[in-house]
């Protein structure tokens, strides 16, 4: 006999808010591709589904968090970093994971992945990276590659862009990769890498944004921007992320830059001060 | 906190600003903790914009700042009171928060216990508003057994999973809190957002919730208000004064005794909520209040807009740097009493 499908469930709900469907974001945006690829992600770790937290910032990629399913947090523009160290210090054995875009991460949250990178906090950031403030109308920001359009660029950008892998690594990151939104195969096993590495870990993801920052720059279509993409991108695996500056009309080197063992975490000396410090302490009733 | 945090097995980290402080702290409480930060003026107002998102997601957390001269760089280790307004309207948009201010070692340890308390009972950012003399001040400070301390933790919800709202209030106006990990896939989000924590940018759901965050404690003011009366029974003139200032302000009173002025002391515990029944109270009473504080008169606006011309005020305003002594109170008190 015949059974009616009578509710239909897809094999993705378990990690997203199917309630919250439709997304906000515009037609050829990458960012549901990486929504999809942070979920398959999480579903790969194998981590307890309560042991896991994602903090975005503002923006187009900080809405991510409001999708996907986990205790998640939506915070202030540039500050999921500090957010995300307050979730870590009160309980080391969670992962959290910062997922935000170029300007929220390294404009105005600049300072503190610096910091982040440098102490070494386990934790994972990701930055979707589109070049532009997307939801704000397409200005320039800290990513622009030069020369490039943008609202607040209208002749083109004069400053030189942040080389995100090289900075994230310079500070002290202890993985660090790049990838499009076309690897999307190579961005889970990143994602799932980063997320299980103990220390700080670092996924930048250039992601298209065809509305705001494609159509001043002879990318107007969906399309348009993944086909740059595919003719541009290079793997080059463990390369200094030095030689990876995004520049138009050059290649686009990805790949998984760093990959270190061995240096401690943050959390993991915290542990160990307390020990240290415990043994002091002032007996108090 | 630096040293004994860790021996008692808390945590405590500097963070790189005052605003990943206060954006630590306030991830640090969606992780269950009750967490803290402490500053001074300067550092206050840069996190003031993570105030007004503790204040909108009704996180508990506790932040100390001693007040200096300002405004700026202003008067670094001397004393002012010019964040008592900050302290209120500080973030953009209308919240509540709750402010206390010590006057001594002793109470900056017990209100200290008394913010945590108030911010995990009503879901909100208390702010100690200490100014530098208690801060730098040594007296002797009474710390007594553990279990002879009031201590209040969040609600947390009992229902099951799909049935938990984040933000739907009990009848007290507060939501019980989920914190990370306690299962319930939480969502928050400083947009204004509907009972389950989604956002919801629309002029009803923003109504029904920044209502709701102001009525929360403007509801309990009378639970959340402490005051100190000091010669108060038979008072004519009232001194209204909060922080180190009080101490003065307590010897001009006696100082007025003495010369035979029925001069009372009202020192203010709280701050925010402002005491404005108790002020209206006394203002149809009361022959006049002297208000002393060390700005340009930020406590005399809400004494004078509270006592609505009722009564003589008379304003002791210092601008920093250095505390009232009793005799340029007790000046205040003789104007009055003419």
């Amino acid at each position: 006999m015949t059974q009616l499908i009578t509710e239909v469930v897809h094999p993705m709900d378990k990690w997203v808010r199917p309630e919250r469907m439709p997304h906000i974001w515009c037609p050829g945006c990458g960012l549901g591709i990486i929504l999809t690829a942070l979920a398959k992600a999480l579903e790969k770790a194998g981590i307890d589904k309560r042991k896991i937290c994602v903090v975005s910032g503002i923006g187009c990629a900080g809405r991510i968090a409001g999708y996907i399913r986990v205790d998640s947090f939506h915070t202030l523009h540039g500050r999921a970093i500090p957010f995300a160290v307050g979730l870590k210090l009160t309980d080391p054995e969670r992962k959290v994971i910062v997922i935000s875009g170029d300007g929220d991460l390294f404009a105005i949250g600049g300072n503190h992945i610096i910091h982040a990178a440098r102490r070494n906090i386990e934790i994972t950031v990701i930055c979707v990276n589109n070049f532009n403030y997307g939801m704000t109308g397409g200005q320039v920001g800290p990513t622009t590659p030069e020369l490039a359009k943008a609202t607040t660029a209208p002749y083109g950008n004069i400053e030189p862009p942040f080389n995100l892998p090289y900075l994230c690594a310079s500070a002290g990151a202890v993985y660090v990769a790049r990838w499009t939104t076309l690897h999307v195969r190579r961005m889970i096993e990143s994602f799932v890498e980063a997320i299980n590495k103990n220390g700080f870990s670092f996924v930048e993801v250039l992601s298209p944004c065809p509305v705001a920052f494609g159509r001043r720059n002879q990318m107007r279509e969906g399309l348009d921007m993944m086909i740059y993409f595919k003719e541009h991108s290079e793997i080059r695996n463990f390369i200094d992320p030095k030689e990876a500056p995004i520049i138009l009309g050059e290649k686009i080197i990805v790949g998984k830059f760093v990959d270190i063992e061995g240096k401690k975490g943050f959390t993991e000396r915290m542990k160990e001060l307390i020990k240290m410090a415990k043994g002091r302490a002032l007996k108090i009733d | 906190m630096a040293l004994r945090l860790p021996q008692v097995g808390g945590i405590f980290i500097q963070m790189e600003d005052e605003i990943a402080s206060i954006n630590a702290v306030i991830g640090a409480s969606w992780g269950g903790a009750k967490s803290m930060t402490a500053t001074s003026g300067p550092g206050f107002s840069l996190m003031q914009e993570g105030i007004g998102y503790a204040a909108i997601t009704e996180t508990p957390c506790v932040i100390i700042d001693v007040q200096r001269g300002s405004p700026g760089t202003g008067l670094p280790t001397l004393i002012g009171q010019g964040d008592v307004m900050q302290s209120k309207w500080g973030s953009h948009g209308d919240y509540e928060i709750i402010a206390l201010s010590p006057s001594s070692p002793q109470e900056g340890f017990d209100l200290a216990i008394e913010c945590f308390n108030l911010s995990e009972r009503f879901r909100v950012p208390v702010v100690m508003l200490a100014d530098e003399c208690v801060a730098h001040m040594y007296e002797r400070v009474v710390i007594p057994p553990k279990n002879q301390l009031k201590i209040i933790n969040r609600k947390k919800p009992s229902v099951p999973y799909d049935e938990y709202l984040p933000f739907k209030p009990e009848d007290d106006l507060i939501p019980p809190m989920a914190c990370a990990g306690d299962g319930y896939d939480i969502h928050v989000t400083g947009l204004t957002h509907d009972e389950r924590g989604y956002p919801a940018t629309n002029p009803e759901a923003h109504e029904k919730l920044v209502r709701r965050i102001c009525e929360k404690i403007r509801k309990h003011s009378d639970e959340i208000i402490k005051l100190e009366h000091f010669l108060m029974e038979d008072a004519e003139i009232v001194v209204v004064a909060y922080g180190a200032v009080s101490r003065s302000a307590k010897r001009a009173v006696k100082l007025a005794r003495e010369n035979g002025i029925k001069a009372g002391l009202l020192r203010l515990i709280t701050l925010w909520p402002f005491p404005e029944r108790i002020i209206r109270e006394l203002s149809s009473k009361v022959k006049g209040f002297v208000v002393a504080e060390v700005n340009s008169g930020q406590i005399f606006r809400e004494v004078e807009r509270c006592s609505a011309g009722k009564t003589k005020l008379e304003l002791v305003s210092k601008l920093g740097g250095a505390l009232h002594k009793p005799d340029e109170i007790l000046d205040g008190i003789e104007v009055i009493a003419k």
